[in-house]
Formats: C-alpha cells, structure tokens, sequence
C-alpha cells in the first residue's frame, strides 16, 4: 500500500527524516514511536503531501507520489490537534471530504450518520465544533478523515491531548474500528502504550532514522538499542562485558542469555528481573523510593558505587524507604536479562 | 498557496483600478476647451449673479469660479500648482503679497486695454503681468455704542491704541495668516519704521491686544460692535478690520439703521490694492484676458463695492450711495512700496509672530 | 472550540512556535512570492507616499539643483522654530502622562471587574477614537469655547489654552489605552499575582513585581501610540489652539500655507518624519517584546464583580470621567446643533441643504455625499492595498531586514505630516500619466494613505493566527488551493476584512490635514465643510458647524457599532476596533 523508499527531508543542515524506508500492508496497522523532534511528523506530512522530499520516493499502491499534490492523494490525516473547522458544526466538518469530493447532498447526508454513528455521536450533526468536548472532538476528527474513505489513514499523536483515561478507553476502541473497517493506517505517537495497543508493527524513530522495526512483542522483548530500550521505559541500563553467559557489570556478574554478543555491550535488567532476596548472597541496596503502579510497587534501590536500579514488587512485600535489601537477578531463561549494543557504538 | 490565488486576483484588481484612476486624472481635466474660464480665487470673492451672466453672454465663456480658502492661502496653493495651474485667471493678490507672486513667475504678461481708464496710483506691475481690480483700506474700526456709553473718544491713531485707556479693548488678525493682520502690521511699520514698529508692538502687547487667527473670528466674533459680534458677545471694542465695514453694517442690518454702528480710526489705515492676473499655464488664455477686462469694465467695478466692499479702481465707475454715506473716505492712508514690502514682509512676519504670540 | 479559546491559543502559539526551518531552494520560492505581494503595495506607497513627499521636500530644500542642508541648521537654530519644537513635545508628553493617568483606571475597570452595561460602556469609550479630530475640536469648543457650556455656566473659557488641547487629546486617545492596556490586562493569569502572595508578596508588591512588569510593554506601546498621535497632532491644535499653539504640522501648514516658507517646511518635515521614525522603532520594539513571553486567558475568566469600597469607587471614578471627558463633549455638540435662536429645532440641519450661504458654491449637505463616496474609494484601495501587504508579512519564511522595514514603511504615514502629503500631492502629481490634481481620485488615495496602516495591523493578527495546519486539513481531505481559500481562508477572513473596512471608512472619512488641501473647493468633505464653516462667524455658519459635526459622528459611531458586532473572532490580544492601535 505505502512505501517508503529512502525518503528524506532537511530542515536547514538537520535531517529530519534521514533515508527513511518503511512499507505499509493493505489492512495493516503501524505505528511510528519516537521522542519528539524525532522526524515522525514529518514522515506522515511527507507521505500526505504537505511536505516536500529532498530525496527518496513515496509510493501509495505502488505509484510515485511525486510531484502529486496533498489533495489528489486519497489519503486521509488526522491531526495532532485536531483542526476541526472552526466556522462549520460537526456535520459540515465531516461532510467536508465528501464534497471536495463531489459526493452529492444525499449521499454526504447518508455518510455523515453513518459515522456519527460509528463514533458515537449520533445526533451530533448540527451541534457547533466549540461546544465538543476534547474526547469529542477527537472523535469528530475521526470521522471526519474517514469519511471520504482514504486508502491510507494517518493519525498524529491521535490522542496526544486527551487525559489518560479517556486516552486509554478510546486508543482500544481506535483498534476495534480499524480492525472491524479494515482500514491501513499509519499512526505516529511518543507514547508506547498507545503504540504497542493500536498497532501490528511499531516502528521506533530515532533522530530522522529507524532505530527499530518490529511487532509490539518483538520490540518490546528485544529492544534494538539501549535508546529503544530507555524510551520503551526501562532504566536498568549498564554497561557490561559479556563473556559466554556471564556479563561483568557495575552490579556484579549478571548471568546472560546463551547466544548473547560478546564483549564490550549494554546489559538491560527489566525491573521485573531484580528480585528481593532474604538470602543475604547479591547485591546490597538502599531502598530510596516507592512509586504504587497498581497492584505492584515500583522500588528505587541504590547499590553502593552502582548506577541505580528498579524493581518490581508485589504490593505486601515492597520495602519502605531506607530499608536495606539485598537484590539477586532473575537468571537468564527468564528473559529479563538483554544484552543491547555498547552504547557508543549503538 | 492559497493566499497566492487570493492576492493576485487582488493585484489584477488594483491595476485595473489604478488603470481607470489616470483614465479619470486625463479625461477630467479643467478647463480644457475654449468654452470655459476658470478663476482661482479666495473665498472672499462676490460678483452679482445678473453681471457675471451678462459678462457670459456677451464673451460666449462659461466662468468656473474656484474660491480656494483665505486670500493668502489662496495664492500660495496657486504657487504651488503654477506648473500646471486649476484655472486661467487668479484673482485676489493684494500688494502685501504681489511681489511673491510675481517673483514665483504665477502671472504671464497682459496689457489689458482697460487699463488706462484704471487709477495710476494702483498700477504697480511695470510689466502688466497684473492687473489692478479694488482697493480696500485696512483700518482699526470702533464699536460707537461702547465708546459713547463710557464717554471715552475713540481713538483715531496708532499711538492711541498703545494709551492705558484703551488696554484690553483691541483685537487683530495674525499677521502670519491673515491679509489685514499683514496690513496692519505694515501700517505700524510705516508709521513707526523699519526699527520702531517692534517697540510699538511691545506697547500693544502690554496694552492687552488679542490676535486670533482670522477676520471672521475677529470682527465676527470678538468685536463687539457688528451685527455677528453683538450676537456672539464680543468683548472687543476695537478691532482691525475695513474701512468699508461700516457701510457692511448698514447694508446688512434689517431693518437698516440711520447710521453705521461702527466707525473707523483714520490715522490707522493702510492701502490695500488687490489684482487680478492671467496664470502663466492658463489653457485658455483668450478667455482669461476677456476675464481680466471684465474685472476692469463698468460694469463689474461698479458691481463691487456692495458685493465685496471694496472701492473701485476704474475712473468714474459710480458708487452707490449707501457705500460713501456710511464709509469714511480715508485721506492719506499708510502705503508702503511693493518692492520694501517683498524685501521686509517674512523677516517682519517672523519677529512679529515670536513678538506678539509666543 | 469558543471564539475565546482561539484567542487564547493562537496568542500562545505565536509566541512558542518558530516557523519550521526550511532549504535555501524552497526560501527562495517563498521569497519571491512575499516580494510579488509586496510589489504592489511598494508601489503605491512609492507613487502616492515617498514620490509626493520627496517632491514637496525637494521643492523646499533643493536650490539650483543642489541640496541645500545648511538650511536644516539655520530652521533648527531659529528661536520661535525651537519653540514649536518644545511645545510639540511637551504637550505630547503631558498629554499621554494625562491620558494613561485618566485611562489606566478605565483600562482596569474594564478589564478585571464585571458590571452591568460593560459591554456598553466598552463600545462609548472606543467612540471617540473613530471620531473625526475636526469634530472633536468642534465638541471642545462647544464645550469649552465661546458661548460653551463652561462659559454659560461659569464664564470660564479653555479655548485657546493648552488645557483645551489636552483634554481634547485625553478624549481621543481614552480607547487606545483602555484597548491595548486594558485588552491584556483582561488576558493575564490572575494566578501569578496569587502565586507571588503565596510567595509572600504583599498585594501591592504582587502588583509591582508580577502584573505591573507583564503589563509594562503594552503600557509602553499604548503610551508611544498617544505620544505618536498627539506629537502629530493637527485638527485639535487648528481648532482649539488658536495663533500662538502649534505643533510641528500645525507649524508645517502655516510654514506652507501662510507664509510659504517651503524650506522651512521641508525642515520640519523631515524631523517629524526622523522623530516618527523614532517612535514607531521603539513601539515595534516594545510589541514584539509583549507578543513574546506571557501566558493568557479567556477574557471572561479574569473578570469579577468589585468587591470593597475601594473598587467600587474606582469604578464610579471612572464613570464619572468617562461622562465628563467623553459623553459630555458629544453631547453638547448635540445639544448645540439644535439650539437655534428660534428655540431647539432643525433650523441648522435645514440650512445645511441651503447653497446661499457665501461659504460654499454647493449646500454643505452635499459634503456628506462627497465624503461617503471619497470614503468608500478610499476604502477598497486601503483594503487592496493593506491586505496584500498583510499577506505578504505573514507568508511563511524568514522575516529579514527588508520585510521589517517594509512594515514599519506601511505605518509611516501615520505620523508624516499629512500637510506635506497634500502638498505633495498637488505638486507632484500633476503630469501625464499621473495627472490626477483634477481628479476626484485623488482624495481617496490620500485618505487611503492613513488606512493602510488600519487594515494591515488588523488583518496581521488574523492571517497570522490563520492556522496553515487548517489549511492542510482541508487539503488533505481532497480541496485544492482555491477550494482551501474559499472554503477555510476566506470565511476566517471576510470578518477582519469588514473591520478592517469599517476602520479604513471611519479614517478615510475624518482625515482632514491632506484632504483640506487637495479636496476640491465645490466638492468639500464633511471635516472639511466643518473647518471652513468654524473659520466664518456668525451663529448660523457656528450651527451648521455643529449640525455636520453631528452628521459626521453619526457615521462614525454608525460604522463603529458595525464593528463591535463583527468582532475578530481570532482577534488576538488587543481584539476588537482598537487592535490595531494595540498591535502598531
């Protein structure tokens, strides 16, 4: 459906999009992760056509979109903020589409229910765009790209400014849709949650490039890089000399999975992986912190002459501030041990 | 982008617009073809309806009368413009201002045949570049109710004026803006000389003078002896103004009084000679001749005293009677040479202005 | 979204967002557009602005083909000339210390505390500031002159007093205070102050060192605006000055028209033009540092009823010299308008449909129909000509050396002696092609001169806040360019376009220096007709002054009160009719 071939934009000397190549399925759903300024804006704008290459192609059901202008480009971008028409009510917002694309009043009419409908909002066809509530007026954003019936539908941060409940409630109900619709969509957004939920693949973006490419699962389980790693949320970085399956680190000798690379690299401990043991054989630690995440206790512990480290506790175990504990690694079958790339070299 | 579209159209539309406005600027100019004559003048400019007809039909010209603010203001705009003038003929130029105008190059010469039958004394322009049409004397003139209720003479010179028993009583016009402020100016110079008139004004201004920056305002409005004065509660028992103005009282009132409300101070009184000349770029300079004639005919000169209150120039034009009854022939009135008056009058304005007004 | 919500975020988004950086090639391209929507208004300001003025100039100053510049040390060295010099500036100082005294109260009452009748009094207040000067002049002195209301009262009279001058420019300039002051006032978080009490500061250290500092630039700009409007004052000194006030223009005119003195003129021509200059650099500079760092409200979320003696009698204070300053002028030339010597009537408005009077060839009624068509000429060219220049400000890009000083251009004949641009204009453009001295075109393009300025500072807030990511929607969704102007551009813009209209209309209408000079004597305007009929005596020609006055700000306030009710919408900080003095 969409391809990406090399594709690349300056802003002054700085890349923001640095020989990009990336191919949307037919039905498939992908999701660009990356910090901001990391280029992935400028990727949905370049394939909309509202941004220029300076080299490489874009291709949409194979053919070049070059020199193809955005409204001749049957593509359907929802963005960050939404910019529904200020001066049209809801219905004229999402009708708007269709008669740029000369669908005639019946048929606009007809289409305009039937999405309302689809994004719960019946009857709101005549209600003024400054009365919608943010949760509303994303939906209304929503159909009002779907409505002309894009090939590709890319959605900016969609749900960037929504408070986190109604982010979660809606990112769900985005998936159920696409999937009931079939729709291809390519998704940018900084957060992971929302990615790995709403996507097949995720694409992590880094500084105009592609840092990693890969379903939530794969992405989340092996991280490309430490990079990837720490925006995925995991700070249980350090670097590591690997030999065989044990790895030297700053918190003692960590057993690491058979296969791992060798020599200098960076060893990711996920939180889940560093145990509290009675045993008094590990790694001494100063409790500094707790954070409740739900059911679990997030626990700041402080090695001595170590970088810090997180841990993950059920909730009647966790240790209060300032308690000493001593910590043990999860051995490497468990798959809470990854070596990464060192990081310069990342 | 949009906005492109939106400008050019806006672009194509100011062009046309532009385009039709020099369409208008060429095809709507003045006084273009022979039938038309057109007269610059000021404001102050009157002409019977039935005189200026007849003058119409027997030329064949339609005169287009552009009045153009004060009398001063009037020939510097045309100053300005003289490349390419409004009109054919200016009317207005007193001999405070002739020698700017004629040094500015306004006035192409003629010699208008008329001029023979005119006053001698009032043809100042060797070259005929002017022609003159009236006289007028600018003199202070007083409010006889005020001064026969106080029992008080009136005053009849320049010295009186400066006398403690005359303080705060009279008004003038700014010498800057205002053609018998100006005469004023010039009669106390002629009267005190080129050095002494400085001290004279000193002596008015401690003797409470008022200026204020018009006649109107002054005679209308400050002076307490006219008709518009009266109604506006003038304070001012004295004011500079004409020697025709008492007859203006007359004329003006209803019913008319016996006698004029107001007299005038005689030994106060300057000569003021007004012309009348043919714009260098005149476009149609026949008619702008016939003009200039006409202003030196019969039946014009005689047609002026009641319509702007001014005594003719052409010998034997008749007056009317209610103008020599109620005016004051003025004997010996301060005069002052053309070619002083061009050398003297800004340096004069200006120490006048920082003299008297800041 | 609410009208205020945009408002808000467009504020903020102007000060956060740089403009995306962009490759030389595609710099190039935008360059090239902004200088083809530059080109027109560049022309017109170069035939109708510089041409003019540079002639006139010219005329004074050069000599046998020579610059005479010895010339500007000679004027400069001149006693009475340094005189007017001090007294332009210090009255335009004393008047903007007396306008920011009496209007800061105002700016605040308007902008912090809620109370029946706001929205009018908003509206009252703005009123003068639309008013042409010669019918402010006649207000005064039917107030404060000859037969006023003061003189019939109390035998006082303020005409021909600097006092006269000065109130008179505290009444015009009331709204751009209250309009640039008090339109961030309204905006400011109260919160910080309350956040800075929390800190320990006392209510009035809070003010000093949290609201006061927010509000300085637009204190400052507001200020610079009176200072620029009262140091070019004309109309008000003409009329209420009498012969021993003048300001720089005054002094211009009388240089030109009365003694014709063109070097002279052209002297003071161009240190009103170098000080202008001066003026505008310094606003320019202090609005750019207001744009920049604050964070702003709704209006409607700042305001609160008064509370305390304190506040109530700020309000009542404020009432009270609104009605003072501003109603009660307007209201006794209303009132003498219909005072006749034969009792209140029409007698006034009747002689104004009369041609015997000696002051015109043409009943003076007449001059309202000149007016409105010169207006509305002078209208469309303003328009075209302040919406491409708008346009080409804000296309994307860098603004370089030469788009800065192309805006400060646009605003320059603001404070250009619009003396010297008559002048000019009967000098200058009295050659084929540009023969237009006998044109009835020729009044508009000088009033237009004056509008520019108007609409382009109205229509910048709004192209800028234009969001071009709205546009990109719309496109997206299938429109082309034209469709994406038509469909999101102009329904945005047609708004700003009427106000800026309606302010091109009230400008052109009441401008008075260049149009005394140009206007053809039987085709005066109505500020014009006005002048003349106060320059003759007598009650009747005093009346018909007032009876024109009258006719003239019911047009005004006619056009004014369409504006209130076509708001921006994306109106900005300063919105409504003021903004573009908010914005100069």
């Amino acid at each position: 459906m969409l391809q990406l071939d090399r594709a690349t934009v300056h802003f002054g000397h700085r890349p923001a999009l640095d020989e990009v190549s990336l191919d949307v399925a037919t039905h498939e759903s992908v999701c660009v992760l990356g910090p901001s300024g990391s280029g992935k804006s400028t990727l949905l704008r370049a394939v909309a056509g509202l941004q220029e290459l300076d080299a490489g192609r874009v291709l949409l059901g194979g053919k070049d979109q070059r020199g193809v202008p955005a409204h001749r480009r049957g593509v359907g971008l929802m963005f960050q903020d939404h910019q529904l028409f200020p001066q049209r009510d809801v219905g004229g917002n999402i009708a708007f589409g269709l008669r740029m694309h000369g669908a005639g009043r019946d048929r606009q009419r007809s289409r305009v229910a039937e999405l309302l409908d689809l994004v719960g909002l019946a009857d709101a066809a005549p209600r003024p765009v400054g009365e919608l509530s943010g949760g509303e007026q994303q939906r209304v954003a929503l159909a009002r790209a779907l409505a002309p019936n894009p090939r590709l539908l890319m959605l900016d941060e969609p749900l960037g400014q929504l408070d986190r409940s109604l982010r979660e409630r809606l990112v769900l109900e985005l998936r159920e849709l696409f999937q009931e619709l079939g729709t291809t969509v390519l998704a940018v957004t900084h957060d992971q949650q929302e990615a790995f939920t709403l996507a097949d693949r995720v694409v992590v973006m880094r500084e105009g490039r592609l840092a990693q490419t890969g379903t939530p699962m794969e992405v989340w389980q092996h991280p490309a890089d430490a990079f990837v790693a720490r925006f995925l949320g995991f700070h249980n970085l350090t670097a590591a000399t690997v030999r065989g399956e044990a790895a030297e680190t700053a918190w003692g000798g960590i057993g690491v999975p058979a296969g791992s690379r060798q020599g200098a690299a960076t060893v990711l401990v996920r939180p889940t992986g560093v145990r509290l043991t009675d045993s008094g054989a590990g790694l001494d630690c100063r409790v500094t912190a707790r954070t409740f995440l739900g059911g679990q206790v997030a626990v700041h512990l402080q090695p001595e002459g170590a970088p810090r480290l997180e841990a993950l506790c059920p909730l009647h175990s966790a240790p209060a501030p300032g308690d000493k504990v001593t910590v043990a690694f999860a051995p490497p079958q468990d798959g809470e041990i990854v070596v990464l790339p060192a990081e310069d070299a990342a | 982008m949009s906005t492109t579209k939106n400008c050019l159209a806006a672009v194509l539309a100011a062009g046309l617009g532009l385009g039709t406005l020099t369409a208008c600027g060429d095809s709507g100019d003045s006084g273009g073809d022979s039938e038309n004559v057109t007269l610059v003048t000021h404001s102050s400019f009157a002409v019977s309806k039935d005189v200026l007809r007849e003058f119409e039909r027997t030329s064949g010209y339609k005169v287009r009368v552009l009045k153009d603010g004060d009398a001063g203001r009037a020939v510097n705009k045309a100053l300005l413009t003289k490349d390419n003038p409004q009109g054919d003929v200016f009317f207005g130029v007193d001999n405070t201002l002739l020698s700017r105008a004629l040094d500015g190059g306004l006035f192409q010469p003629y010699k208008s045949p008329a001029l023979s039958s005119l006053d001698a004394d009032t043809r100042l322009d060797p070259k005929h570049r002017v022609t003159p049409v009236d006289t007028g004397d600018i003199c202070v003139n007083y409010d006889k109710k005020f001064f026969s209720e106080r029992k008080l003479e009136p005053p009849k010179s320049f010295a009186d004026l400066a006398k403690p028993a005359y303080k705060d009583l009279l008004v003038t016009e700014n010498a800057g803006s205002s053609s018998p402020g100006l005469g004023f100016l010039l009669a106390s110079a002629a009267e005190y000389g080129d050095q002494g008139w400085q001290g004279y004004w000193k002596k008015l201004k401690a003797n409470g003078i008022k200026v204020v920056d018009g006649w109107d305002q002054a005679y209308n409005e400050e002076f307490s002896g006219s008709a518009g004065g009266r109604k506006a509660g003038g304070e001012r028992p004295l004011v500079v103004s004409y020697a025709s103005s008492p007859p203006a009282e007359v004329v003006f009132a209803d019913p008319r009084p016996k006698t004029a409300p107001t007299g005038v101070a005689t030994r106060t009184c300057f000569r003021q000679i007004e012309f009348a000349g043919l714009l260098a770029g005149a476009r149609n300079t026949e008619g702008g001749k016939a003009l200039v004639d006409f202003f030196a005919s019969k039946a014009f000169q005689e047609d002026m005293p009641l319509n702007m209150f001014v005594n003719p120039v052409r010998a034997g034009a008749k007056v009317p009677a209610v103008f020599t009854e109620h005016g004051t022939a003025v004997r010996d009135p301060h005069t002052m040479a053309p070619g002083k008056i061009a050398e003297k009058r800004d340096d004069w304005v200006k120490s006048w202005t920082s003299l008297v007004l800041k | 979204m609410t009208s205020t919500d945009v408002t808000s975020t467009d504020v903020t988004r102007t000060g956060a967002t740089a403009p995306p950086r962009v490759p030389r090639r595609r710099q190039r391209r935008r360059s090239a557009a902004r200088l083809g929507l530059m080109a027109v208004p560049a022309v017109f300001f170069a035939l109708f602005f510089a041409y003019p003025v540079a002639a006139i100039v010219g005329r004074g100053l050069r000599d046998g083909g020579h610059w005479q510049f010895g010339r500007l040390t000679e004027v400069l060295g001149d006693a009475g000339i340094r005189q007017v010099l001090w007294f332009t500036t210090w009255q335009a100082l004393a008047s903007t210390a007396l306008t920011l005294l009496i209007a800061l109260p105002g700016a605040y009452v308007l902008a912090r505390l809620d109370f029946p009748g706001k929205s009018l009094l908003r509206a009252l207040v703005t009123v003068p500031f639309v008013l042409p000067t010669v019918v402010a002049g006649t207000a005064f002195l039917a107030l404060l002159g000859r037969g006023g209301l003061l003189d019939d009262l109390w035998g006082v009279r303020l005409d021909t007093t600097v006092w006269a001058i000065l109130l008179a420019h505290v009444f015009f300039n009331y709204a751009v205070v209250v309009r640039t002051v008090g339109g961030l006032w309204s905006q400011l978080d109260p919160r910080q102050e309350e956040a800075a009490r929390m800190l320990g500061a006392s209510r009035a250290a809070a003010w000093r060192t949290v609201t006061l500092p927010a509000l300085g630039p637009a204190v400052a700009a507001a200020a610079l605006m009176v200072f620029l409007f009262t140091f070019t004052s004309f109309g008000v000194v003409t009329i209420l000055g009498g012969p021993a006030y003048a300001t720089l223009e005054v002094e211009i005119y009388r240089q030109t028209a009365d003694v014709f003195d063109l070097p002279t003129a052209a002297v003071l021509t161009l240190v009103q033009l170098t000080a202008v200059a001066l003026i505008l650099a310094v606003h320019a500079w202090t609005v750019r540092r207001r744009e920049s760092t604050l964070r702003l409200l709704a209006p409607e979320s700042t305001a609160r009823a008064p509370r305390g003696a304190g506040q109530w009698a700020l309000l009542a204070g404020v009432l009270l010299s609104v009605l003072l300053l501003l109603l009660l002028p307007l209201a006794v030339l209303v009132q003498r308008s219909f005072d006749t010597a034969a009792g209140y009537g029409l007698g006034y408005y009747r002689a104004l449909t009369s041609a015997d009077s000696n002051v015109f060839l043409v009943p003076p009624i007449d001059a309202v129909g000149n007016s409105l068509t010169y207006a509305l000429a002078a209208t469309g060219i303003a328009l075209v000509i302040g919406t491409l220049a708008a346009a080409a400000l804000t296309r994307p890009g860098r603004a370089g050396r030469l788009v800065r000083g192309f805006d400060a251009l646009l605003m320059l004949p603001l404070g250009v002696s619009a003396v010297t641009v008559g002048f000019g204009f009967l000098i200058s453009l009295d050659e084929p092609p540009l023969d237009l001295r006998a044109s009835w075109i020729l009044v508009p393009l000088a009033q237009a001169l004056v509008g520019v300025p108007f609409v382009v500072r109205t229509m910048l807030p709004v192209l800028r806040a234009l969001d071009t990511r709205l546009r990109e929607a719309a496109a997206v969704l299938g429109a082309s360019p034209l469709r994406v102007w038509r469909e999101v551009d102009l329904p945005l813009v047609r708004r700003a376009l009427l106000v800026a209209a309606g302010f091109a209309f009230a400008v052109s209408l009441g401008e008075f220096g260049a149009t005394v000079f140009i206007a053809r004597p039987d085709n005066p305007t109505l500020p014009v007709a006005v002048a003349r009929l106060l320059g003759r005596a007598g009650e009747l020609n005093y009346g018909q002054a007032m009876a024109l006055s009258v006719i003239l700000m019911a047009v005004c306030t006619l056009s004014l009160l369409l504006l209130e009710r076509l708001r921006p919408r994306t109106g900005g900080a300063a919105g409504g009719p003021a903004a573009p003095t908010g914005e100069m």
